[in-house]
Parts: structure tokens; C-alpha cells; sequence
């Protein structure tokens, strides 16, 4: 899960690294409120989930509080790279003597954590990276030592930081590895990193993605979803326990495995290219176990989209044999009610023949059974593109 | 031969008194896989499905002789029982669990690899099967005989399906890696593991988007892979910033790409299937002209 700058900065300070005093606002009437509680220049900052706000006209210095106000109506409703803003970060406006870059994150290619730090500042990482790679520093981080106040030193040092900061950027350093740990995060970005006219090292900007795997252990990771931009299909298939995205196509997907789900998602999209261009309206693994009640779950919530033509099961007995899926669907289909969306049906490996024969014998009028993957997703894409 | 489990493999399971445990050690026996004990701390002294359970795994190998792992216990404790293996200096730890976190790890395989006595496979991996001689986790141990096609995948289903298509020509091992962004063992591992395996006469890859393990392997291949190799990538059309099932398949940018592995795959000289149907049938092709 990625953050907005704003849990991003509340985090950052929960561990005492440095950051700008500020509030959000949904409002310019806030806005303008905020600014006066702070006081002096502020500066109003869109929150959404992408990078190139400044550049987009969502970040904004203003005078005051009437000019906040002015400033935040701007932003508001603002569409950045098609992410409507819903709220501003108004903030203390720093005195900003330099501008630097620093970041914690996993690097999968070396199954260790990475620092990367650099005197290069607010500017795209990725860009620096590609005109001037000596400009910045990458120290692989031991993940079970990690970072003390001497390795942050040394991560800082290497990165060429003037004398004036290394004091400062060593003291955050350790402090932003501290969230990177204890939040279970698998990237802390501070871009820009700025030396303050007084001397300090703060956090400007905040950057940071969660591991979903851990939120077991962080009962407080949940407050920080952004309800408003979940898709109601995907939340009430996660209240299900399953594992499901809203793709934007008209073909419903299910299949066990993740791997087989995505491959079925190419060989469908494939397939509909010879039927207008037809696509897969979602990703849903319902693993392993494939039972009735879970293959129930699963076409229930495929069937409620609205968007759905035709519906692929394409199922590879493993561990559980064809037999017990074709009981679970015929069983599901009972629980669903009627269902007048077709529904190819593939069912393949551990006992194929005995579960294509339990369908057969049920004699479903929406189930289609066709023996291959291949074949199977062209009928799907054929009934999804009749059905338009 | 086959690689890095036979008929040889000795196995310990832990978390053997969970119902994951239990299921898949009645399934790993019935496979004819020699499951000599189980690991549970607080139940040493009882059976499960005729296998004692002891206190800890280097308990466990002293008494019995095992020398594989298979961990089922739940994601809180796994790294623990990852370390407690690596500990006991087990020569190969199989990691089922799923929903591992991946500061967990991150951690348990650079103790592995401070140590230098452990292979871990996974986690959120199906695990490894040498057909008719033995299965340590939980890939269906009856679609294929044993024969000379060596596997190496991301996807437990995938694998299984490969396995079905190909079982005519049968498997020296099959093994699934996983689909985290953090795995202990990787496509390049199993590929020399292969090319070492005068059993092995050709080589499937299976691949999916996220990270760039894929390209890493192609590189690997051009230089180092004499056999024969065929590769198939899962994820062409995933969109953008979507986690897709497993925890590792996500396109961030323009990284991760299906399209980007399978240029580089192609590009290291292997033939790389549209779908698994032709993938298997590119492989048949080679195994008949072998």
C-alpha cells in the first residue's frame, strides 16, 4: 500500500524525523484556517498518489491565509495525471538552503535493502540516476544489522553531503530507517531532503509503500487506506478473502493460482482480439482449495459486475481433484440462483474426465465445458463480444 | 539423479500438527517421500500420521537423519522456523507459507547465507518434487512420471499444468520457487542445479511479471545454459501498479514487464511459448528431436 505525503509525514514523525509543521484540508475554508493557526508563508500541496505534483500546478506557496484559501480552491478537484486531489497539505513554508535526496527500499534483484542518497534533490530519482549515476550513492543495508548512527554517517558521506548537513542527515537517516523497520515499509523516500537556512535537516516531502503481507502485526496500517479510492468490487471480494482486481474488460475471470489466473488473462485478451477487442473484466484467484462455498463467493461477486458478458472458470486440478470443483460449482451455481451470463468451464488435470462428467450430468444451461485453455477462452471471448 | 532431492531425502516437517501440516504430510508419504519427523515444541513425544514430533529440528536431525525441511507453520512464526532450521545447519529448507513479510524474509535468507550451510526454497512456493522419487510439499505428486525435463517455476499451477502437458516425456524435478519478492532460491539456481544434472536433457522455465529475475536468468542462459531451454512469461496484459495474486507480480513503471523478460529470453536463444499449451508444445518438439 502507498501512502500520501500526509500519513507519510505523520509517520516520519512518530519516529522524530524532522518535517514541516502542517494539517490537511478538504476545504478552502480550511485551507485559509490552517493557515492562520500557522502563521506566516505556507505552502499548499495536493494529495494524491503520483509523482510530478509540482510540475502539474498542485504545489503552490502562499502569502497568507486569504491567499491559501485562493490556492487550495485551485488544487482542489485538480485531476493530476488522473488522480482527482480530494485534499491539500497546507505547511509551515521552509527556508530552503540546499535540497537533497534519500530513501530506504528493498532491492528484490539483490534480496537485501538498499540506501540511496544523493546532494541531487528534487528532481525525479530516475533522472539523476540516468545523467548523473556518480551523484548518487547506493550502500547495500545488512538487514539483520541495518543502520546505526555510524552507517547512517557513512551512507551521508558517501552521498557528498556538505559538511553542514552530515550532522542533521545523520541523525534522520537513522530516524527514517527506524520507520522503514518498524513500519514494515518497503520504501522510504525523502525527496527533497532540504538544509534549512538555520542549519536543520527536515523531511520536505514523504514517500512511502507498505508491505501488505505484515499488516497482521500493524492493526494500525488499516486507518490508512483511502476507502474513496478502493473499487467497491474489490473491497467487498477482500471482506471474502479473496484474491481479486477490477481489470476493465467484459470477460469475468476466475481460475486457482495466480500464475494460471494471469496467464488465463493473456490468452483471453488474446483471444478477444479476434472478437473486437474483448478483454478480461478481472483478476480473481480463488487458490488451491477451490470449494463450492468459495467458488460460490467468486461468481457471485464476477456476476454482480455489471460489465461482465461471459465468465471463464479455467481450473487445473492439483491438489484438488476436478471432481470435488465440478461439485463445487454445480453447487455454487445453486447458491447464485439463476445465472443467465455464460459460463465456460475448463477442467483440466486430476480427475478431468469425472468432473467434466458431473457437469455434463447436471446439465446446466449457462455451463459451457470445453476441454482446453486455449479453446475455452476463444468461446468466452466469442459469447462476451455476441452478448454486446 | 535429480536435483537437490531423491530417494535419498530424509524429511522433517514443521508445523506438522497444523491441518496444513498434517494434510500434506499424509500426501507427501503417499507419494512414497521418506517424512521421518515433525517439528512442534509443544507436542514432542506424539505422532502425526506415524511420524513422531519433536522439540526442534536439530533434535529432529539427530535422531532421524533429516535433511530437508518442509515449513507449513503460519507467517508470524516462519521466520523463526526458518532460522531455526538454518540454525541446525539442515542442507535444504522448503518454505510453503504464504503471506510471508518480506522484512522476514529478508532477513532469514541472509542469515541462510551468513551461515552457508542452507538452500531455502520459497516462501510461497508449491515446493520441490522429484517425480517417483520424492515430493517435499505440495505439488500433486501423481500427474507425472519421472523422466529427463527439468522445471523451474513462479507459479504452483502453472507448474502443475506444465507437468500435465508434458507427461508423456516426464520431470527429473520440478521445482516452484515462488512468487514473493524475496525468494531464497532463483531461476539461475535451478538452471546450473540442471545443467549439472546428467539426468536433466531440457529445461522449462516458468516466469511472470515483477522484478527482473526473468532478464537476470536470460543473461544467465547465454552464457552459462548449454541444454535446451523454454520459457514462458505469465502477465502481458496486467496493468500498471496492480499486485496480481502473488505478492512479487506487480509492473511498477516500465519495470517487470512480461514483454521486457520475454525480448531478453528470446534474445538468450530460448524459445519462448504464447501460452502454456504452445510452450508445451515447444518442449515436446525438443524432447522428440533429442
Amino acid at each position: 500500500m502507498d501512502l500520501f505525503e500526509y500519513q507519510a509525514k505523520a509517520l516520519f514523525a512518530e519516529h522524530g524525523v524532522p518535517v514541516p509543521t502542517g494539517k490537511t484540508a478538504t476545504t478552502p475554508d480550511e485551507a485559509r484556517a490552517i493557515a492562520a493557526e500557522l502563521g506566516g508563508k505556507v505552502v499548499v500541496k495536493a494529495q494524491v498518489k503520483t509523482g510530478g505534483r509540482g510540475k502539474a500546478g498542485g504545489v503552490k506557496v502562499a502569502d497568507g491565509p486569504d491567499d491559501a484559501f485562493a490556492k487550495a480552491s485551485a488544487i482542489l478537484g485538480m485531476d493530476i495525471k488522473g488522480h482527482t486531489v480530494h485534499s491539500v497539505l497546507v505547511e509551515q513554508a521552509s527556508n530552503i538552503a540546499e535540497e537533497y535526496y534519500a530513501s530506504f527500499l528493498l532491492d528484490r534483484a539483490n534480496r537485501t535493502f538498499l540506501a540511496m542518497c544523493s546532494r541531487e534533490g528534487g528532481m525525479e530519482i530516475e533522472e539523476v540516476a540516468a545523467t548523473k549515476p556518480e551523484a548518487l550513492a547506493r550502500i547495500p543495508i545488512d538487514p539483520l544489522t541495518g543502520v546505526d548512527l555510524a552507517k547512517a554517517r557513512e551512507i551521508a558521506v558517501a552521498a557528498e553531503l556538505p559538511e553542514a548537513a552530515i550532522d542533521g542527515a545523520t541523525e534522520l537517516l537513522a530516524k527514517l530507517w527506524e520507520v522503514f523497520v518498524k513500519a514494515d515499509a518497503t520504501l522510504v523516500e525523502v525527496n527533497p531532503l532540504i538544509l534549512t537556512g538555520d542549519g536543520r535537516v527536515v523531511a520536505l516531502d514523504g514517500k512511502v509503500t507498505l508491505d501488505d503481507n505484515a499488516d497482521f502485526r500493524h492493526p494500525e496500517h488499516e486507518a490508512l487506506v483511502d476507502i474513496a479510492a478502493v473499487d467497491p468490487l474489490e473491497q467487498r471480494a477482500k471482506e471474502k478473502g479473496l484474491n481479486y482486481v477490477k481489470l476493465t474488460g467484459e470477460i469475468g475471470i476466475i481460475g486457482n493460482g495466480a500464475g494460471l489466473v494471469m496467464s488465463t488473462l493473456d490468452v483471453v485478451t488474446y483471444a478477444g482480439e479476434e472478437f473486437g477487442g474483448v478483454r478480461p473484466a478481472n483478476f480473481l484467484d480463488i487458490g488451491g482449495g477451490a470449494s463450492a462455498e468459495v467458488m460460490a463467493n467468486g461468481l457471485e461477486i464476477i456476476l454482480s459486475d455489471p460489465s461482465v458478458r461471459s465468465v471463464f472458470v479455467n481450473i487445473f486440478g492439483g491438489i484438488t481433484a476436478c471432481d470435488a470443483v465440478a461439485n463445487g460449482i454445480v453447487k455454487a451455481l445453486e447458491m447464485v440462483g439463476e445465472v443467465r451470463t455464460p459460463l465456460v468451464v475448463r477442467l483440466d488435470g486430476n480427475n478431468a474426465e469425472e468432473g467434466r462428467r458431473i457437469l455434463a450430468e447436471a446439465n446446466l444451461p449457462a455451463v459451457r465445458p470445453v476441454d482446453t485453455m486455449d479453446g475455452a477462452a476463444k468461446l468466452a471471448a466469442e459469447l462476451a463480444a455476441a452478448a454486446a | 539423479m535429480a536435483i537437490w532431492l531423491d530417494e535419498n531425502s530424509r524429511v522433517v516437517v514443521q508445523g506438522i500438527t497444523g491441518s496444513e501440516g498434517s494434510k500434506h504430510t499424509r500426501r507427501m508419504l503417499a507419494a512414497g517421500t521418506k517424512v521421518v519427523a515433525g517439528v512442534n515444541a509443544r507436542k514432542v513425544g506424539q505422532q502425526v500420521e506415524g511420524v513422531p514430533v519433536f522439540g526442534s529440528v536439530a533434535d529432529a536431525m539427530e535422531q532421524t537423519g533429516a535433511n530437508v525441511s518442509v515449513v507449513f507453520v503460519p507467517p508470524k512464526f516462519t521466520r523463526d522456523a526458518v532460522i531455526e532450521a538454518v540454525d541446525a545447519e539442515i542442507p535444504l529448507c522448503v518454505v510453503i507459507t504464504e503471506g510471508v513479510p518480506v522484512h522476514d524474509t529478508t532477513q532469514f535468507f541472509a542469515y541462510s547465507q551468513q551461515k552457508g550451510r542452507t538452500r531455502i526454497i520459497g516462501p510461497n512456493c508449491p515446493g520441490i518434487a522429484s517425480p517417483g522419487k520424492s515430493n517435499a510439499g505440495i505439488i500433486p505428486a501423481d500427474i507425472t512420471p519421472g523422466g529427463r525435463i527439468g522445471l523451474v517455476s513462479k507459479s504452483g499451477t502453472l507448474t502443475y499444468q506444465m507437468m500435465y502437458e508434458l507427461r508423456e516425456f516426464g520431470f527429473s524435478t520440478c521445482v516452484g520457487i515462488g512468487g514473493d519478492p524475496v525468494i531464497g532460491t532463483t531461476h539461475i539456481d535451478a538452471l546450473d542445479a540442471f545443467e549439472a544434472d546428467p539426468e536433466t536433457a531440457a529445461i522449462v522455465m516458468i516466469g511472470e511479471i515483477g522484478g527482473d529475475a526473468e532478464e537476470r536468468a536470460a543473461a544467465h542462459i547465454d552464457s552459462h545454459i548449454t541444454k535446451p531451454v523454454v520459457g514462458y512469461v505469465a502477465g502481458f496484459t496486467a496493468p500498471e501498479g496492480k499486485t496480481m495474486g502473488h505478492a512479487g507480480a506487480i509492473v511498477s513503471g516500465s519495470s517487470g514487464t512480461a514483454q521486457a523478460k520475454k525480448e531478453a529470453l528470446e534474445k538468450a536463444g530460448v524459445r519462448v511459448g504464447k501460452t502454456p499449451s504452445e510452450t508445451a508444445r515447444l518442449m515436446a518438439e525438443i524432447m522428440r528431436s533429442l
